[in-house]
């Protein structure tokens, strides 16, 4: 990485300590979630195993999905206060400015994926992983949040004030509840079941489920990549061409 | 080495079928003060960004610094420093880490970069508010962080684009302390501004640009020659009054409207007493009198044929009224 996006990096990091909101919202509040569900009504579910080893895949990528609204928040900030102007004067390279962003997300996202896993094992989560599929799960989790990071800040890009840029990450969050996270999509009515099977969450959700069980599924991790590589390209591409356009 | 900091011919911007800069040439000095005084809307924003690398103009060819601003944006950027009209500061950082980000990104050494900001604070009268987040501050602290921003890293031509657009009164007279200040240490300033008395005050050359066009360029003083000389003004309480002081007084025009009557003269102590003993002579009442000199305001509205909105809290600082 450039100086600049060291530089840029290390701003970005200051705001998300600064601003307890986002902090809660990308860590507390995925792991309030997993408690809400596991206690109140995870015994309510019938998915065939305990209900903790079921839901925590799922809540991995809830974790990934809950800090992209700040993210959103604050590009669409930058470009809207004037800041990217004087960035823009001092030659700061629109690189540095995007990459300080998607760093700072993903960073955000694999902590808070750190946080569900940890809770997880405190609530009785028991896996069969191996080292590999360990290794495979976190691949596949920083593919995911690189593929998110670069499709949120793409939003952030695009919207016209920061409030709508939030707006615009509340499918991307809502996504995960729509996909085999809480319930298996074979459970789900006409239509949503279809929904659920056919989105990207649930491939990626599904690879981490069976990575975790020791019992990886070679077509769901390739799918997996494959949408996180898909969204990624088209949100890095989304965002660059977005980036000139308005700066 | 030529003389000039900023020269411009012929800048051209359209934004769709909306002409914003209709051929715009400038010619900036190197050490002096140059304002862009214009009505909102008239193209100076445009013609900031213009100059400053931020906007490609459709036509036209700008040099700053001797440097080609569409082709040499680089050398460009580096000889300049701009404060933008909206305070370009970063909220969640405090006023010490603003300027320390932009000592990190101008590359100015850790040392080095530690003396110059402290240095900065201390000459914005920001150092007691360095530790607080700029959330915090106020209109004018913002003001007035975004401009040591600017400064970090020395640069040698600084554009100010309304700078003082929504300060108070005395925030505004700090923000031309510290132009001036900036000046008498050799930097060029290009200023844009919509309020005449700024313009005034502080440049030493003024083009006043109106709906993408300059029309006109001068010192403030060449630019109040160029409309008519002072007059004094009288109110009357009715027609009747007008009129009668109308037929008395030659050469005055009336505006029936407001009861007033418009008498060429310079407004000197004599002249009025013999104006006032006209009209007592005549037993005419005038309800209010007041001497005009000529301002921006009456140079702007003689060339451009309508008033200036921005100069609402300026003040007529050359009217002195005289109620009797």
């Amino acid at each position: 990485m450039s100086t600049d996006s060291v530089i840029m990096l290390r701003r970005n990091f200051k705001h998300t300590l600064r601003n307890p909101v986002t902090v809660f919202n990308a860590v507390l509040l995925p792991v309030v979630i997993m408690l809400m569900f596991v206690y109140m009504l995870g015994n309510a579910f019938n998915v065939g195993i305990k209900y903790i080893d079921y839901a925590t895949p799922g809540m991995i990528l809830l974790a990934v999905a809950y800090g992209l609204g700040a993210t959103a928040t604050e590009v669409n900030s930058d470009m809207t206060t004037g800041i990217i102007n004087r960035f823009r004067v001092m030659d700061v390279s629109r690189g540095a400015v995007m990459t300080g962003h998607v760093v700072v997300t993903m960073l955000r996202g694999l902590i808070a994926t750190a946080a569900i896993i940890g809770v997880a094992f405190g609530l009785g989560y028991s896996t069969h992983a191996s080292f590999g599929d360990w290794a495979g799960v976190i691949g596949i989790i920083v593919a995911a949040c690189l593929a998110a990071s670069w499709l949120t800040v793409a939003m952030g890009l695009s919207a016209k004030t920061p409030q709508s840029a939030a707006m615009a990450t509340v499918p991307v969050i809502m996504l995960p509840f729509f996909s085999s996270a809480i319930v298996p999509a074979a459970k789900m009515g006409q239509g949503l079941r279809q929904f659920a099977e056919y989105q990207p969450f649930t491939p990626i959700i599904e690879s981490l489920r069976g990575l975790l069980a020791g019992a990886p599924s070679a077509g769901y991790v390739i799918a997996a990549l494959a949408w996180c590589a898909g969204i990624g390209i088209a949100g890095y591409a989304w965002a660059v061409a977005t980036f000139r356009k308005r700066a | 080495m030529s003389n000039s900091a900023i020269a411009a011919s012929g800048l051209r911007k359209a934004y769709g079928d909306k002409i914003v800069l209709d051929g715009i040439d400038l010619d900036v000095r190197a050490g002096t003060v140059f304002s862009l005084l214009g009505p909102n809307g008239a193209g100076k924003t445009t013609t900031v960004n213009v100059l400053t690398t931020l906007v490609k103009a459709d036509g036209g060819t700008a040099r700053v610094a001797g440097h080609d601003v569409s082709t040499e944006t680089k050398a460009v950027r580096a000889a300049i420093g701009v404060t933008g009209q909206f305070a370009a500061v970063d909220e969640l950082l405090t006023g010490r880490e603003n300027l320390q980000l932009m000592a990190d990104l101008k590359r100015v050494g850790a040392r080095e970069g530690k003396r110059v900001i402290t240095e900065l604070l201390e000459r914005f009268d920001l150092a007691e508010s360095a530790h607080k987040l700029v959330s915090t501050y106020s209109g004018g602290m913002r003001r007035k962080l975004d401009l040591a921003m600017t400064l970090v890293g020395n640069p040698r031509i600084i554009f100010l684009d309304e700078p003082t657009t929504g300060l108070d009164p005395r925030s505004r007279r700090t923000m031309w302390d510290i132009v001036r200040g900036l000046v008498a240490g050799g930097v060029t300033v290009f200023l844009t501004t919509q309020y005449l008395e700024e313009a005034d005050q502080l440049a030493d050359y003024i083009a006043v640009l109106d709906r993408g066009r300059l029309v006109a360029q001068g010192t403030p003083s060449d630019l109040k020659h160029q409309v008519p000389g002072s007059h004094v003004q009288i109110r009357f309480t009715s027609v009747r009054e007008l009129d009668a002081a109308a037929r008395l007084l030659a050469g005055a025009t009336r505006d029936d409207e407001n009861l007033t009557l418009r008498v060429p003269g310079d407004g000197g102590v004599t002249s009025l007493r013999a104006l006032l003993g006209q009209l007592d002579e005549h037993s005419i009442d005038a309800e209010e009198l007041s001497v005009h000199t000529p301002d921006l305001d009456d140079v702007f509205l003689a060339l451009t044929g309508h008033a200036n909105t921005g100069h609402a809290n300026t003040g007529h600082a050359n009217t002195e009224e005289i109620a009797q």
